[in-house]
């Protein structure tokens, strides 16, 4: 694939219909490889990112899938406008071109069979951003858990809180860990699987704490981001700084799973959950 | 200090000179004192009911304005620090221990900022690393045990972003902290007595009762940060400031704080006793609430006041 290097030529853009570089090791792959490989890059084994409908497809049993709460949208309650237009327009956009209304997508299911409720974010919806309707449907859906008590898993793919809606953004953190906290009264497992990138205030809440702690390979999992890191501690950082496999090392991850085998890992472990 | 402070404090230094010459000297000043006091009070009066967030920002920040040490020495009695989190050691960034308010008895848990450099350098700017959090979730353990009610004093730029830290899981120890503050069983009085930074502040602001004091800030992310992002320009900072709604006003409207503690007449740092005066007062009513109500219906209310922030369509 070397040759596909050497020039980034108008030819390549044009063979982006059949071609998808690679944004880890550069290399060329076709693009039907790439997708039966669960967006999945076959040479370096580069988990990109898919969406939740995508992901709820690999996850659940085929026909399983109830979803809840579809209607919740966001609303503007600061009448938020930055440089280019108003996160009105923005969330309007966004819902257009992703045919989503909110960051994450909630519903219950089945796992072989294994009922389970999932919470899956998108990244496509504002980098995944956490604002007050991701964290109702989070909420919601761990309350359904907690009522029926049902597994709950959420699947994370986030830049963090959605500075958008500023402080009841952060307050969201604290809404869905308040909601987590209660199904350990009633014994109900809650798995959190970390998926590229799970940073900010969506790492330093529910991803963090579940039962388990999942990661895809490679993902970017971290509090603060690199730059201000670097700029604080004035020096650089290891390149596999805040990897699923720096976690994996330092404690903070049970394991981590491919997307080809998650499900089944998923399965394996919920197996064990005897009640 | 911004102009407008500038100005008062022109003035309020000539009213020193003004009473000094009055003092050495045989002449009187008494009726150009009094207008002097006066104008500066109206003065003051006009500057602090508008102030821009911005400017609200630099008075949260305020280099005078009282931090936890103040509070110790001037609102609590009988304060024990308890060290450590027992896994890896004792954060000065973040501290806390049993303390007597009115003579009832607290565990009081705050961001350790300092006034000058020295103290600075070993607080560490009142930014907390993980171990603080876990130090924090041990003391509240022990309130539960101990069966007194939890009080917290937030004041930080944020969670400190460094690379220990986030080897030693930084997100991890704020976000169990936001977990078993959902549950602790015994009250929690939250207080926001100058910056509360993002998840670093969080990390102890879980509660039954959230309380600001009027100039304090409370924001997902510091306004220069958010100008850098989505204006890509730092210089920004002050137009973030309003657009993201950080003052004690604003979260009260947005349903995320309980009340505002209002600070006397040119903020918390001119006038020390009445701040602590009001904070305290503020504090013992909000207690007093909790006082009575069991386990259950605690937690439940608490459940209850999460479950209902946040604001969107259906
Ligand atoms: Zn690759």
């Amino acid at each position: 694939m070397a040759w596909f290097s050497k020039s980034k030529s108008k030819k390549e853009n044009k063979s982006s219909d059949i071609w998808i570089k690679c944004t880890k090791c550069e290399n060329h792959i076709f693009k039907e490889d790439w997708h039966n490989n669960l967006n999945v890059c076959p040479k370096c084994n580069y988990h990109s990112k898919i969406s939740a409908y995508e992901r709820i497809g690999l996850i659940l049993d085929s026909g399983t899938f109830d979803e809840i709460n579809i209607s919740i949208y966001p609303a503007d309650p600061l009448g938020f406008v930055d440089a280019k237009e108003s996160y009105k327009d923005k969330v309007a956009k966004t819902r257009k071109k992703t045919g989503l209304n909110e960051a994450i997508v909630t519903g219950t299911g089945e796992i072989n069979g294994i009922k389970v409720v999932v919470a899956v974010m998108d990244f496509r919806f504002m980098g995944g951003s956490l604002g007050s309707g991701t964290g109702e449907k989070i909420l919601q859906a761990s309350n359904y858990s907690y009522d029926k008590k049902i597994p709950f898993i959420i699947f994370s793919a986030s830049g963090g809180a959605r500075m958008h809606e500023g402080i009841l953004s952060l307050m969201q953190m604290a809404k869905t860990c308040a909601g987590i906290a209660r199904l350990d009264e009633r014994k109900v497992p809650f798995i959190s699987v970390l998926t590229d990138p799970t940073t900010g205030g969506v790492s330093a809440s529910y991803a963090m704490v579940g039962d388990l702690n999942i990661a895809e390979p490679g993902a970017l999992i971290g509090f603060a981001g690199r730059r201000v890191i670097e700029h604080t501690i004035k020096q650089k950082l290891p390149d596999d700084f805040q990897t699923s496999e720096y976690l994996l090392e330092h404690g903070f991850i049970d394991f981590i799973a491919n997307r080809s085998e998650m499900k089944n890992k998923l399965y394996q472990v919920l197996s064990f959950y005897n009640r | 200090m911004n102009k407008k402070e500038t100005s008062v404090s022109d003035m309020e230094e000539m009213l020193e000179k003004l009473k000094a010459m009055t003092d050495t000297k045989d002449s009187d000043f008494a009726e150009q004192i009094t207008n002097m006091e006066k104008l500066i009070e109206s003065k003051k009066k006009n500057i602090y009911s508008n102030l821009t967030p911005w400017e609200t920002v630099q008075i949260a920040r305020h280099h005078k304005r009282p931090v936890l040490d103040d509070y110790i020495k001037l609102l609590f009695t009988d304060f024990i620090e308890l060290h450590g989190d027992r896994r890896f050691g004792d954060d000065r960034g973040l501290i806390g221990g049993f303390a007597k308010i009115d003579g009832q008895p607290i565990m009081l848990i705050g961001h350790n900022k300092g006034k000058n450099v020295d103290e600075n350098v070993i607080r560490n700017f009142g930014m907390a690393k993980p171990e603080g959090y876990r130090k924090a979730l041990r003391l509240m353990k022990l309130a539960e045990k101990f069966n007194v009610p939890i009080v917290t004093f937030i004041d930080t730029p944020g969670a400190y972003p460094g690379l220990e830290a986030e080897e030693r899981g930084q997100a991890e120890a704020i976000a169990r902290n936001l977990v078993e503050m959902a549950q602790i069983k015994v009250p929690i009085v939250c207080v926001v007595t100058g910056e509360g930074g993002s998840g670093g502040a969080l990390g102890i602001g879980v509660g039954d009762s959230i309380l600001m004091l009027s100039n304090s800030i409370y924001s997902v992310i510091s306004p220069e940060g958010c100008a850098s992002i989505i204006w890509r320009d730092g210089t920004m900072a002050q137009k973030a400031a309003e657009a993201l709604k950080i003052t004690a006003s604003s979260l009260k409207e947005l349903k995320v704080i309980d009340e505002i503690i209002d600070e006397p007449l040119g903020g918390a740092h001119n006038d020390y006793p009445s701040t602590v005066k009001s904070v305290k007062n503020v504090v013992l009513k909000h207690l007093k609430k909790y006082k009575g109500n069991s386990e259950s219906k605690l937690l439940k209310k608490r459940f209850e006041k999460y479950s209902n922030i946040g604001v969107f369509n259906k």
